[in-house]
This record gives structure tokens, sequence and C-alpha cells, in this order.
């Protein structure tokens, strides 16, 4: 008779704890370690930031963080944790313009009365993002932040406009609009002391219309494209349309109508637009799409977006 | 170590966990609930789904000190006191999962879903439900489940005081 065999590492290992309530001595740990911060102000949450600058990450409703986390590409030594700062939620109107609290949930921001009237491309592009599960966790400040090339609501900021409000401990509060804000794949303007606090976006004009769509594998997936417009017509002519495209390139794009040359152009004919906009673009291919299949998409989703937006603005309603 | 409160199931929970431990694993490994399931880990597969004051969530996605003074539901609340609650028997009686793995995070969805649509289409459940992988049944089964469990009595009637 050998030995016994020594106990080999892995989920059945007998050194793991059992799983009764109370006697559990260790959890098995997925996350790599990091300390937990949970601060009840903003004024605090800036300073902790700023204490811990290039190790510390701002922790939003955690349904991209986390991940990240738990398959260790990231690993900050402090977790500024936001969620316990109640002025960073809420939706209110100033200016003409709404301003959103960073926190406020992608499910807030669904069930709002005051965005379906005055921002009605929000709650369509919402609903391409994730699942209700991820979107009662999801908060808009957070996917802006991220800054994911594919990820759907940095193209609805840049094609509305947003202003971003971004504050520090020490040089206090800036605005950043949208499209100065997202660099590269997740990088952005925000500093390593900076958290996005407030987003600002203007009301969609009576007179416009607008339209959200993309195409993924399944539903709730990244896009492989998706397309943001919004356009202004009268007498059947393009006055003026932007276009904001994700999953093409290293952040979310935008074109504006001069850019498309689409100025003046009847409202229906954007075929031409669509192809040159295509071929200028240079699409990353990775396991869902290739580079020429993202053209294709570009091809086919920028005129039918842009139909639709325009079919809305000529129905004299602003969605 | 953090200390952290939380109503789970109806119960007041008081535990102490360090701040990278995730609410699925308190609740699997510290109060033994083991239903709630973790496939993925990483928020695609939705086995791990809870209700967090009242709303869906994954719970690897969640750290357990961010429950602290929250409402969890997990699938052992559903029932109440009954055995099984209605939604249950209605997939039960449809074979609505083979392993049975990925059901809790079914059942939780299909709850959120019944509770604020209490008479989903095929289409609705189908997009409520998109979030959930199964690996067995095709899913056909589980939409048919849940859509019995509408047509049955309300949820209303079924332990109401359990979320």
């Amino acid at each position: 008779m050998g030995e016994q065999a020594p106990a080999r590492p892995g989920r059945y290992s007998p050194g793991l704890p059992r799983l009764v309530p109370g006697t559990y001595a260790a959890v098995v740990l997925k996350l790599p370690p990091f300390v937990y911060l949970a601060p009840a102000s903003l004024e605090e949450a800036l300073s902790l930031h700023a204490d811990h600058e290039d190790e510390s990450r701002v922790l939003a409703g955690g349904q991209s963080l986390i991940p990240l986390l738990a398959l260790r590409l990231a690993r900050p030594e402090y977790l500024v944790d936001l969620s316990r700062i109640g002025e960073l939620e809420g939706i209110s109107e100033e200016d003409g313009a709404v301003c959103i609290g960073a926190m406020t949930s992608e499910l807030a921001l669904e069930h709002s009365h005051l965005i379906a009237e005055r921002l009605p491309l929000l709650p369509q592009a919402l609903s391409f993002i994730g699942h209700p599960a991820i979107r009662s966790r999801g908060t808009l400040g957070g996917s802006l932040a991220h800054g994911d090339p594919a990820a759907e609501l940095p193209a609805v900021a840049l094609v509305l406009g947003a202003q971003l409000v971004a504050e520090s401990r020490d040089r206090g509060r800036r605005t950043i609009a949208a499209r100065d804000f997202f660099l590269g794949p997740f990088t952005t303007a925000l500093q390593g002391d900076e958290i996005l606090t407030e987003i600002r976006i203007p009301w969609q004009a009576p007179g416009t219309g607008s339209c959200f769509h993309e195409v993924a594998r399944r539903l709730g997936d990244f896009a492989m494209v998706g397309v943001a417009a919004v356009a202004r017509v009268e007498q059947g002519m393009i006055r003026s349309c932007r276009v904001a495209l994700t999953g093409v390139a290293d952040r979310a794009v935008l074109r504006t109508d001069g850019e498309l040359g689409l100025t003046g152009e009847s409202a229906g004919s954007f075929d031409a637009a669509a192809r040159r906009l295509a071929e200028e673009l240079n699409p990353p291919a990775d396991l869902h799409g290739s580079a020429p299949y993202r053209r294709h998409l570009v091809r086919t989703l920028v005129p039918r977006v842009l139909e639709r937006a325009c079919q809305a603005a000529a129905a004299g309603a602003i969605s | 170590m953090i200390p952290i409160t939380l109503t789970v199931n109806g119960q007041l929970r008081e535990g102490s966990v360090e701040g990278r431990v995730t609410l699925a694993d308190f609740l699997r490994e510290r109060l033994g609930l083991t239903g709630t399931h973790l496939g993925c880990e990483h928020g695609v597969c939705g086995a791990c789904t809870v209700l967090l004051d009242g709303e869906p969530a994954r719970s690897c996605l969640v750290l357990a000190v961010q429950a602290q003074d929250k409402e969890v539901t997990t699938v052992e609340g559903l029932s109440g006191s009954e055995p099984l609650s209605a939604l249950q028997r209605a997939m039960r009686d449809n074979f609505s999962f083979q392993c049975g793995f990925c059901t809790p995070g079914f059942l939780i969805q299909a709850w959120a879903l019944l509770k604020e649509n209490p008479r989903p289409t095929e289409e609705e459940v189908r997009h409520a439900l998109s979030g959930n992988l199964c690996r067995c049944t095709g899913y056909q089964s589980i939409v048919a489940g849940v859509l019995a469990a509408s047509t049955r009595a309300p949820l209303e009637s079924q332990q109401e005081g359990s979320l």
C-alpha cells in the first residue's frame, strides 16, 4: 500500500471549506485583493480618489469593472464605490438640457418620463444594452467613463452632443464635450483624480427625429455595429443630421451632415453617404464579425437608421 | 473585514466580509444558500441572478458589501412557506429544465418579469430571459413554463410577503 495521494488542488480539493452555514472559515475568492472604500459624499469620494490617484479605480454599477476584476484584468489597490452617494443619482432639467447624475442606473433612465419626452433616443438605445439584470445595476456615468468602443451609450452621448461634468478635489469642476471625451479603447479624457459626476444632454429639439439600431450576434451582446442618428428635415431635405457609430473603431465615432455630404440632400438617399463612410472606416475584426462584414453593416444600418430618424422628424414627433 | 447587514428572503442577516467577496459567494458560502448558482462568474450566464431591492441583478457582479441594508431574494425565497411557488410548479410541469443548473437564475428573472408584466407575450418572455443561458433544453420548455405560470394564479396570491 502506497502513501495516500496528496490532495490535488482544484475545485473539489478536500482543503476547501465545507458549505455549512456558520461553521465555515474562509471564502473562495475570485477577485484580486483591494481596499474597499465606500464614501458617503462626493467630497469624500474625490478626496479618497485623489489620495490614491493611480492605484484607485472608481466603482459605479460594476457591470464592467467587476468582470474585469473577476478575470483579473484589473487589479486596483483601492476601489472607491460611489453607490452610497445619493447626490450622484437623479434626473432633472436645466436650461434646455436634461441633467443626469452619473450614478443613475440604466433602469431608472428607461423608466423616466422626462427622458422619454426630452431624449427619446436614449430609451431606444438602452433596450439594446445587456439584459434587465445588467441594466438594473449599470449606470450612465459608468458606461461613459469605461469607454468601451462597442458600447451604446458613448454613441448616444456623441450624437446628442452631451456635456460631461468631471470633478476633482484639487482642480474643481470642468465640463468636457462628448466629442472630446472618448480618446481610445477604454480611455477617456478623465484625469487620474477625476470622477465623472453628471451628464448634461440638450433636449432633442422639436422638428428633429432620431433612431438607434444595432446588429449583435445575440440580443444583449455588444454590437458588432450600432448606429445612432438625429436628423432635422425641412420640406423633404436634410437640414442637419448627426450620425454616431459604435463597434467600428477604437472608440465611438461621430459624423455630421457636412462630413457625410448630406447637407441639403433629399431625405431618403443615404446609400452613397453610407458607402463612403464604410470605406473611410477601418473597423476591427474579431470572433463576432470580420472587418468587411462590419463595413457591410455600416452600409446597411446607416441608411436604415437615418431613414427612420427622418421619418420621425417628418412625422413631427421628436422620437 | 467589513461588517454587513442585509435582509435575505425576509430575514435579517449579518456577516463580516472582505471587500472582494461577491454577493453570490456570500449567499452560498456564508449563508449556505446554495440555490444561487455560479456559472461564468463574470456576468454572462445569468445563473446567479437574485432580486436586489426587487430588481433582478447578477449576484456575481455585486460585492457583498454593496448589499448593505438591501433586500435580497434568492430562489430559496420564492416559495415562501409553500414547497413550490406557482411559477416553480408551472416550470416543473413543463419540464423547464434538464440538469437544473441554470434554473434558479431563470426562476428569478421570470419572477421579476411576471411581477412587472403578469401576462407577457411569448416574445416578451424570450426578451426578458435573453440574459440567461441554458445549455440543455433549447429554451422552448422554459418559455412554455413561464407562459403557463402567467396564465395560472397571479403571483400576488402567493407569498407576496417573501419579496
